[in-house]
């Protein structure tokens, strides 16, 4: 920009190059931009929230000596057989298909030695995730992809998946040359065709089917799966209800940064809410029907880090669940692959052509020769790396608010930072007493002095 | 494994519960002398009804069944002497489901091989997402029926509702009556010698007699809509 200045050139706000390049595209090519990755714009985020760690009134606890514990159950509800795992935090679900075989393998390996689950995606189980999964997730998807019922047994749970956060009420999408013959073979497609998947259930419509669902897949496995229902963040406090409602075990929610392999970014970009308030309208309808805890919340969407997890816990999460983190710790967008990210016109930090099947780092592809590059065993140790550092990272600020158990961790602990996450999630703006709230304004203009800053009552 | 022949376990629904029922039906898959052959009263259109099955047993429901009946089916041959709810035989990978009465929509949804037949109408969605199974019907099938039919083959001997075949991938249909409307990318072909004894094959599975296959017209894919092209943007 500042060499534009020194030109006199001016870039419109409005038309900025990347807007002028996208009309371009557009013209030259007459489909919609399909991509990976999430969303890229800026939204009200956990980055948006403090901890206000113990001091005087409140005492913390010693990191290293003291305990504090990191465990969840999933599936109290009515599963015979629910999940225990070690950390909060699981693996979201992405198929084999728009992932590799070895990369499927990798989230395998690393979830099981950080003693936490992994998931299937839309397209199916393979024998690598199911060999190389202490604890796996298996999908039920409007398009049922190679779905079967000795898998549903193998499983350890069972994710019905009405949407997710990149594209809520968006079916699935497979670009032809990801359709290699083994992905054709297990999705019953044609080798090499578009995957024009379904974005509604093929036999039920609406909550009172969806029970009658669940009811299916509950007999079909004698009870013992829990069973998720994972729901893209649009009304959120609605849907959780209407999920508890249908028999949920566990509430699977992807807020709109959540990522995607393929998606319109008109899709990415523009449908569902952040996380922030979507997780607030989850706790606030599973508390509402006494059911917070009883059914298990999982967050999902721009995860990233051990404060994130802290934060999404601390607002009423049981646990969250990462993509796009995982794939960045498998290895995807990597510095070390510059040169190749170049010869498919892109870079370390910005590729997100996950649809194309070009992946230098064999991550998101279904090219032989790619997919040989990547080493699941050295893929499976850097993610146990990374879900152990933000495992210790949650337990680090857990203790320093003195919870011995992350799941102590609660709103009181947190301040906003900004307007909006504090009208957002109900928390106080930092050194203020109040929260941007109905409630705080009501009490504020009903006040003989009016105004927000005289407003004592605690939040 | 071989069923043991000659006996009939009756399970009275009103006296016992559902899940019972069909953890007794799933225990047969690993029994060492599975009883053969299963009699369902009073089934009172509950949903689930045989779910899950996977055993070379009969099982016959005396009575309607609500949805999912028979759902993932394997290697089972399910009767309902009645009527069925919402996706009978959903997703079924083998064996045989037959309805003497007629079923509601996404009859053998994504169903992934075995037959299902029905002898009355079916409703919308009938084979909706097929990926391999057979369906027959003798009756009509209602809209939207092969939406997004990946493979299998369904046969119609009455009509067929508004947008047969949507989005239609590898399966092939065959109408014997009127077709009220076709989907995107559904078309009519060449009704050839190998798909007259393609129908004939599957009637006589669903044990249909005295209809001539070559009453039958065929439909199937154009495959315009398998690489997206913006001229055919209108059809998605």
């Amino acid at each position: 920009m500042s060499e534009a200045f020194r030109d006199g050139l001016r870039e419109s706000a409005l038309y900025d190059r990347t807007t002028i390049h996208e009309i371009q595209r557009a013209a030259r090519e007459g489909i919609y931009d399909i991509r990976g990755f999430g969303a890229k714009r800026k939204v009200p985020h956990f980055d948006d929230l403090l901890f206000l760690g113990a001091s005087v009134s409140r005492y913390p606890l010693e990191g290293y000596r003291e305990r504090c514990d990191t465990n969840v159950t999933l599936g109290t509800r009515f599963a015979k057989k629910p999940l225990h795992l070690r950390i909060p935090i699981t693996i979201a679900g992405m198929s084999f298909g728009a992932l590799s075989a070895p990369a499927k393998e990798a989230l395998g390996r690393g979830a099981s030695a950080a003693g936490t689950s992994t998931t299937t995606g839309d397209g199916g189980m393979t024998p690598e995730e199911r060999g190389h999964s202490d604890m796996l997730v298996y999908q039920l998807l409007p398009s049922r992809y190679g779905m079967n019922p000795d898998d549903l047994r193998r499983a350890d749970a069972i994710e019905v998946v009405v949407g997710q956060g990149a594209k809520p009420g968006g079916g699935g999408m497979l670009l032809g040359h990801k359709i290699s013959d083994r992905v054709a073979e297990m999705r019953s497609l044609p080798k090499g065709i578009d995957q024009r998947s379904a974005c509604r259930h093929p036999d039920w419509t609406g909550p009172d089917d969806l029970e009658i669902k669940i009811g299916e897949l509950r007999e079909i496995t004698d009870w013992e799966k829990p069973i998720f229902i994972k729901v893209g963040a649009t009304r959120t406090y609605y849907d959780v209800q209407l999920a508890v409602k249908a028999g949920a075990d566990v509430i699977v929610l992807d807020g709109m940064q959540g990522g995607t392999a393929a998606t319109q970014d008109v899709f990415i970009e523009h449908v569902g809410i952040p996380t922030l308030p979507a997780v607030v309208q989850a706790v606030k309808a599973l508390e509402e029907l006494g059911m917070h805890r009883e059914v298990q919340l999982i967050v999902s969407g721009g995860i990233r880090t051990g404060a994130d997890v802290a934060k999404a816990l601390a607002l009423g999460a049981d646990a969250v669940s990462i993509g796009v983190a995982a794939l960045i710790a498998l290895g995807d967008n990597s510095p070390d692959l510059a040169e190749e990210y170049a010869k498919i016109g892109t870079a370390p930090g910005f590729y997100d052509d996950w649809q194309a099947g070009l992946d230098p780092a064999g991550i998101s592809t279904q090219d032989a020769e790619l997919a040989a590059r990547f080493d699941p065993v050295m893929g499976g140790r850097r993610l146990a790396n990374y879900l152990r550092v933000l495992t210790l990272e949650a337990q680090t600020l857990a203790r320093a608010c003195g919870k011995s158990h992350v799941h102590n961790l609660e709103p009181e602990d947190m301040v906003a930072l900004t307007i909006e996450a504090s009208a957002m999630t109900g928390l106080p703006l930092a050194g203020c007493d109040f929260a941007f709230t109905p409630e705080s304004f009501a009490r504020a203009m009903s006040s003989p002095e009016g105004g927000l800053m005289i407003d004592s009552t605690p939040p | 494994m071989s069923a043991t022949a000659g006996t009939v376990e009756r399970v009275d629904l009103a006296a016992t519960a559902l899940r019972d029922l069909n953890q007794r039906l799933h225990d047969q898959a690993k029994a060492a002398e599975p009883i053969g052959h299963w009699q369902i009263l009073n089934p009172s259109g509950a949903h689930a009804l045989a779910c899950g099955l996977d055993a070379p047993i009969e099982v016959e429901i005396m009575g309607h069944a609500g949805y999912y009946c028979a759902g993932m089916n394997k290697r089972a041959t399910v009767t309902v002497h009645g009527n069925a709810g919402v996706g009978l035989a959903e997703n079924i990978m083998s064996g045989v489901v037959r309805v003497t009465g007629n079923t509601s929509q996404a009859a053998a949804a994504t169903g992934r091989g075995g037959l299902v037949i029905v002898e009355g109408d079916a409703s919308a969605r009938c084979g909706i997402s097929l990926k391999g199974a057979d369906i027959v019907v003798r009756g009509s099938v209602g809209h939207m029926s092969a939406f997004m039919a990946q493979t299998g083959r369904m046969v119609v001997l009455g009509d067929a509702g508004d947008a047969l075949g949507d989005s239609i991938y590898e399966a092939r249909i065959y109408v014997r009556g009127a077709v009220k409307s076709l989907g995107a990318d559904c078309i009519e072909k060449e009704l050839r010698g190998e798909h007259r004894d393609e129908v004939a094959e599957l009637l006589a599975a669903a044990g249909v007699e005295g209809v001539d296959p070559g009453e039958f017209r065929r439909y199937g894919s154009a495959r315009k809509l398998y690489t997206f092209h913006v001229d055919n943007a209108g059809s998605y």
